[in-house]
């Protein structure tokens, strides 16, 4: 049956694996059973009592109680075995370990951002220790969105104006996928996020310098990067396509012509500027939506990206 | 197939002029009082709205081919699949089988000349289109790109035209509302002498339980569509937090509707299928208080389960326990109707005419949407399977495949009736074998994806998830291909001469016993019930006597 599972779920990373696979897999084979129970019966009734004349004529069997108690209270007991064993893996994943690491997390038009306990702020990376009880609570800026994990089994709703919680043990070290599940306009199919399961070390050193990756990469590379897990791509083009906001093609060293009717001229300040307070200067023709990315990028990371948009002629 | 003689029924009434003929002329038709007119009317409409929302559909499928941008933006894509949702369950699957099927067959069924208010039905048909025109006109506005499920506050805040389309819904609501008013009155009054409840055919049981969901249900949502429209126009805060308003108060209105909403979509499914089998197997219906009952049940108790929907929104535990219990019970009554309409088929006489084909097809495909609607109504499984591929998968198997097909089951069956023509059986086999494999072969792979964590309403979705993606694709062009040549052949039946019998399939019920098509008023007189409906014994006890009734 491994076979069976590996190909219906994605390989699971949590805590909360086992209850909900096992329920899953306990429901699958009954699906399969009854499709093929039933459609066993059609296809021998089908085959037995085809019509030969017109002229048959068939039993009057207008209903049998027993037989109809029977298939009745087998159903009804069936379905309480599953109301009970999915209860119990709902109550098992509700209520967060005392000792849990709390994280913020909050959703917006199309990025997830994240606070840690020590005031350490990411956007669309969380890192969190492995085998460490992690408490996430939830909630949203704009409009609805919903935080996915799959190989964790767990999802909650990220509900502006309210806190939601999810907590989870991870199980195994490993990148993770994070999906938003609750539609949320142009951008939701992109609102991805990726889970860091990390050794203690791995976490320490996060921590105190952003990611081993990151630490390692070279600028151009790192601006790359940047500008796809952090927002950035949803809003902004490589090739010239107007998106919500100016692509990114060839604006090194141009005069932009910005909302106030002045004339800007695109330097590492003003690259600065815009990722820092993008307020302040908009270019004409787009709306002011940018959120700022104060204490969300490390310095090197907003160097990067001064260094990524240079390139872009 | 066979291709077994056709009964030869009750003699033709050529020289009385049917009710397509009599009166002529389109202004005839839009004045019509006449019930069965009314019903064709709603039957080309909703076939109309389905090509619509089914041509949308092959445009999502071919987009989802490619994991990144196929043919359209996304922008483009999340209005399409807003409308094609919006049109598939607000004008066809609602609509469908009551007012196309329900119309037409209701009175006839139970011997009456008419429905009970025959000039609120034409209004209701005048509501629908009305509706419908709104609905089309949010293309004007930039179309819409909520979903059809309308969420706050996304739906209150994003541009386009979404009050008109939440219009459109209420609107046609009202249309839902007269046809199950109507059809209330019509069952309490006018059944025909010697037809008691027990005597009525299933289908009407099916009607009458719809019914009472339509009239109980469909006001909340016209209530909570209207605050949407002050939250929008207005500015009144009710839904969105910015306003001092609550997002999830929506979720809870709109499933208070949407989850009853869904068995109108699914009782008259059964309803058909309850007629079609006993006919095609020759054989009286088994269990028919079991199946009765457990209509209404599955009316009352889907009043009592709409926030299974919302298991991952933030509710209490204990609410979420409460809602998963109940949503258990309403799965026992369907799997219910199931064994009971495979016990009829037990030791009976079975043609597979294209209305049985379609029927066996329900059966299996309603196995699977029911059986999957357990992984969802679990509450630790649905905590990984909400807002995914499963979820569409899911409601296909029941919205799509249950009640889709069996709108293709009841128009087989009564297409003779309707028409008095008949259209070529064997080409109907085979589209509903190409239908069935078409449809399996678009959604079954929808249960992997989202097992596997495929989100919902995703335009770009990651590699790993296209192989599957593409099946889906290839088989909504199969289902097409069956779909298309199901409107072909039924077309050409207009082709073949009007000369059916009055009775083809050898039914038991009464519309069988007038002329095919029918006159404007149904019966030569009053029908009298001579024995139960599903009475194939040789010479029926008549009715009354007690032990046939069940
Ligand atoms: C055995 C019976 C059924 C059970 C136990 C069941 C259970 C459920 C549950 C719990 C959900 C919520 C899933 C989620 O969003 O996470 C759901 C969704 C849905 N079900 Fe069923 N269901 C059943 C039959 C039906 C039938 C007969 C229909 C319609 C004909 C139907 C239509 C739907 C629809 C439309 C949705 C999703 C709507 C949306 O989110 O857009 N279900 N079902
Ligand atoms: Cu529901």
């Amino acid at each position: 049956m491994n076979w069976f599972r590996n190909f219906l779920l994605p390989p699971g990373a949590s805590t909360h694996v086992g209850e909900m696979d096992g329920l899953f897999m306990f429901i699958t084979l009954l699906t399969v059973f009854f499709f093929f129970f039933n459609g066993a019966l059609i296809f021998y009734a089908v085959r037995r009592w085809r019509r030969r004349s017109e002229k048959e004529v068939t039993p009057h069997i207008t209903h049998d109680t027993r037989l109809e108690l029977v298939w009745s209270l087998i159903p009804l007991i069936v379905v309480m075995v599953i109301f009970f064993w999915g209860f119990r893996g709902y109550v098992k994943a509700w209520v967060a370990p005392n000792d849990s690491m709390e994280i913020i997390v909050t959703g917006k038009k199309w990025v997830w951002e994240f606070e840690y306990p020590d005031g350490t702020r990411t956007l669309n990376d969380l890192h969190v220790p492995v085998n460490q009880p992690v408490k996430l609570v939830l909630t949203a800026e704009d409009v609805i969105h919903s935080f996915y994990i799959p190989e964790f089994r767990l999802k909650r709703d990220a509900i502006p104006g309210r806190y939601t919680e999810l907590w989870f043990t991870a199980t195994r070290p490993g990148i993770y996928q994070v999906f938003c599940t609750e539609y949320c306009g142009r951008g939701h199919s992109d609102m991805l996020a990726r889970i860091f399961v990390d050794t203690p070390e791995q976490y320490e050193t996060f921590l105190r310098e952003g990611d081993e990756q990151v630490r390692k990469m070279p600028l151009k590379e790192l601006g790359r990067l940047v500008w796809e897990n952090k927002g950035c791509a949803t809003c902004h083009s490589l090739d010239g396509t107007r998106g919500q906001g100016p692509s990114w093609k060839g604006i090194w060293n141009q005069r932009h012509k910005g909302a106030d009717g002045k004339e800007h001229l695109v330097d590492a300040d003003y690259i600065r500027q815009s990722i820092l307070m993008p307020q302040a200067v908009v270019v004409q023709g787009f709306e002011p939506i940018m959120p700022t990315y104060q204490g969300l990028l490390r310095e090197r990371e907003i160097l990067a990206v001064i260094e990524f948009i240079k390139e872009l002629q | 197939m066979s291709e077994g003689v056709l009964h030869a029924g009750a003699g033709h009434a050529a020289h009385h002029a049917d009710y397509l003929e009599e009166p002529k002329g389109l202004w005839s038709w839009l004045t019509t009082v006449d019930h069965k007119r009314i019903g064709l009317m709603y039957m080309w409409s909703v076939l109309f709205f389905f090509l619509v929302g089914g041509l949308f559909a092959l445009l999502i499928r071919l987009e989802l081919l490619t994991p990144k941008q196929t043919i359209m933006d996304a922008e483009t894509y999340n209005r399409v699949f807003t409308l094609h949702g919006a049109i598939m369950t607000f004008l066809v699957i609602i609509p469908a089988i009551p007012g196309a099927l329900g119309n037409f067959a209701l009175p006839l069924l139970l011997g009456a000349k008419d429905v009970a208010f025959p000039r609120l039905n034409l209004a209701s048909l005048y509501i629908y289109w009305t509706g419908a025109a709104m609905a089309v006109a949010t293309l004007a506005l930039g179309g819409v790109d909520t979903g059809w499920t309308f969420y706050t506050p996304y739906s209150t805040t994003t541009g386009g035209g979404v009050s008109l389309m939440v219009l459109a819904a209420f609107v046609l609501g009202f249309s839902s509302i007269f046809t199950g008013v109507n059809f209330i009155a019509t069952v309490h009054k006018l059944r025909a002498p010697g037809m008691g409840w027990f005597e009525m055919p299933l289908f009407c049981w099916g009607m009458y339980a719809t019914a009472i969901i339509q009239i109980l249900a469909t006001p909340v949502l016209g209530i909570t569509l209207l605050l949407i429209v002050m939250e929008r126009v207005l500015g009144v805060g009710i839904f969105d937090p910015q306003l001092g308003g609550d997002p999830v108060l929506f979720q809870h209105f709109f499933w208070f509707y949407s989850h009853p909403a869904v068995y109108i979509m699914i009782l008259p499914a059964m309803a058909v299928i309850s007629e079609v089998i006993p006919t095609f197997s020759k054989k009286t219906i088994f269990g028919y208080k079991a199946i009765a009952f457990s209509s209404v049940a599955i009316a009352l108790l889907g009043f009592l389960v709409w926030a299974h929907h919302m298991f991952v929104a933030g509710m209490s535990l204990f609410a979420g326990a409460i809602f998963s219990f109940l949503t258990f019970f309403i799965a026992v009554p369907s799997a219910i109707k199931v064994f009971n309409w495979i016990a009829t088929m037990w030791r009976g006489s079975i043609s597979l005419e294209a209305p049985m084909l379609h029927a066996i097809s329900f059966l299996l495909i309603f196995t699977i949407g029911g059986l999957t609607g357990l992984f969802l109504a679990a509450l630790s499984t649905d905590v990984h399977l909400h807002d995914t591929y499963f979820v569409v998968a899911h409601f296909h198997f029941v919205m799509a495949g249950a009640n889709l097909i069996a709108l293709l089951a009841g128009m087989h069956y009564w297409w003779p009736k309707m028409f008095g023509r008949m259209y070529n059986r064997r080409l109907a086999a085979i589209a509903a074998g190409i239908i069935f494999v078409g449809f399996n072969l678009t959604f079954l792979p929808q249960f992997v994806l989202g097992s596997r964590g495929m989100p919902r309403r995703y335009f770009n979705y990651l590699p790993q998830f296209q192989d599957l993606h593409v099946i889906s694709t290839v088989g909504s062009w199969v289902l097409a291909a069956g779909l298309f040549l199901t409107a072909a052949y039924l077309l050409a039946s207009f082709r073949q001469p009007k000369g059916m019998p009055a009775n083809p399939w050898g039914g038991r019920t009464l519309e069988w016993e007038t002329t095919s098509p029918p006159t404007t008023h149904n019966f030569e007189g009053q029908p009298v019930l001579q024995h139960g409906p599903y009475d194939y014994r040789p010479e029926p006890a008549p009715v009354g006597v007690k032990e046939m009734a069940h």
